[in-house]
């Protein structure tokens, strides 16, 4: 198995149309998969070409989620966020 | 984000993921015809190139969270087609508010009669 590349999901509230879940703003998870690029929604949505952008597939653990409410920590969620919304990150405390 | 300043920052009225919600209501339910027309005129505008499905959802999310809770969906989906196609220059507010009124001295039965 290949090691995992954490991201940190930018943990910004702007105004506008943005296609990052607020529910995982902030948090940690692994790439997945790479997608695209594809044209940036964010800016399309305004009427402009959109920057074409990597779209990850971050896999993030119900514990770093939800935290002590997670009734399975260890399940997973994936998420596809486009690449300007992550950093890159050291692995979470929580398993 | 409870503790935010202002309306202005925090999640956004429409991001309800990984929020509290009720049941999933699994009903099905049949379309009228006018929402029927209101799916394919989105289908038509956005091929032709005059905005894309990003935009549909930024006007909706900008309607906020009234039009969310007073209007039916395909209402919004208009609302926002209107929007998105008058920014896109296909036709001014005076264009649409003459057609309108055009329509509306049509009588009330005229949609009624077409939809048959």
């Amino acid at each position: 198995m290949t090691e995992r590349r954490f991201m940190r999901v930018r943990h910004d509230m702007p105004p506008g149309h943005v296609r990052t879940p607020a529910y995982l703003r902030g948090k940690t998870g692994w790439i997945e998969r790479t997608l695209g690029p594809f044209p940036n929604p964010e800016e399309r949505a305004y009427r402009h070409e959109g920057t074409p952008l990597p779209l990850m597939r971050v896999r993030f653990t119900m514990a770093e989620v939800w935290g002590e409410a997670a009734e399975t920590p260890t399940d997973t969620i994936d998420a596809e966020i486009y690449a300007h919304w992550l950093e890159p990150a050291e692995a979470p405390h929580a398993p | 984000m409870t503790d935010a300043p202002t309306t202005f920052t925090g999640r956004r009225w429409h991001d309800m993921g990984g929020q509290l919600a009720g049941p999933v209501p699994t009903d099905e339910h049949d379309f009228a015809l006018w929402e029927k027309r209101v799916d394919a005129l989105l289908v038509i505008t956005s091929s032709q190139g005059h905005f894309t499905v990003d935009g549909l959802r930024r006007v909706l999310e900008d309607m906020g969270e009234e039009a969310f809770e007073t209007m039916t969906y395909y209402e919004r989906w208009i609302a926002s087609i209107n929007q998105n196609l008058i920014e896109a220059g296909v036709y001014s507010t005076a264009e649409l508010a003459r057609k309108m009124s055009d329509i509306a001295a049509r009588g009330p039965t005229y949609g009624e009669a077409a939809s048959d």
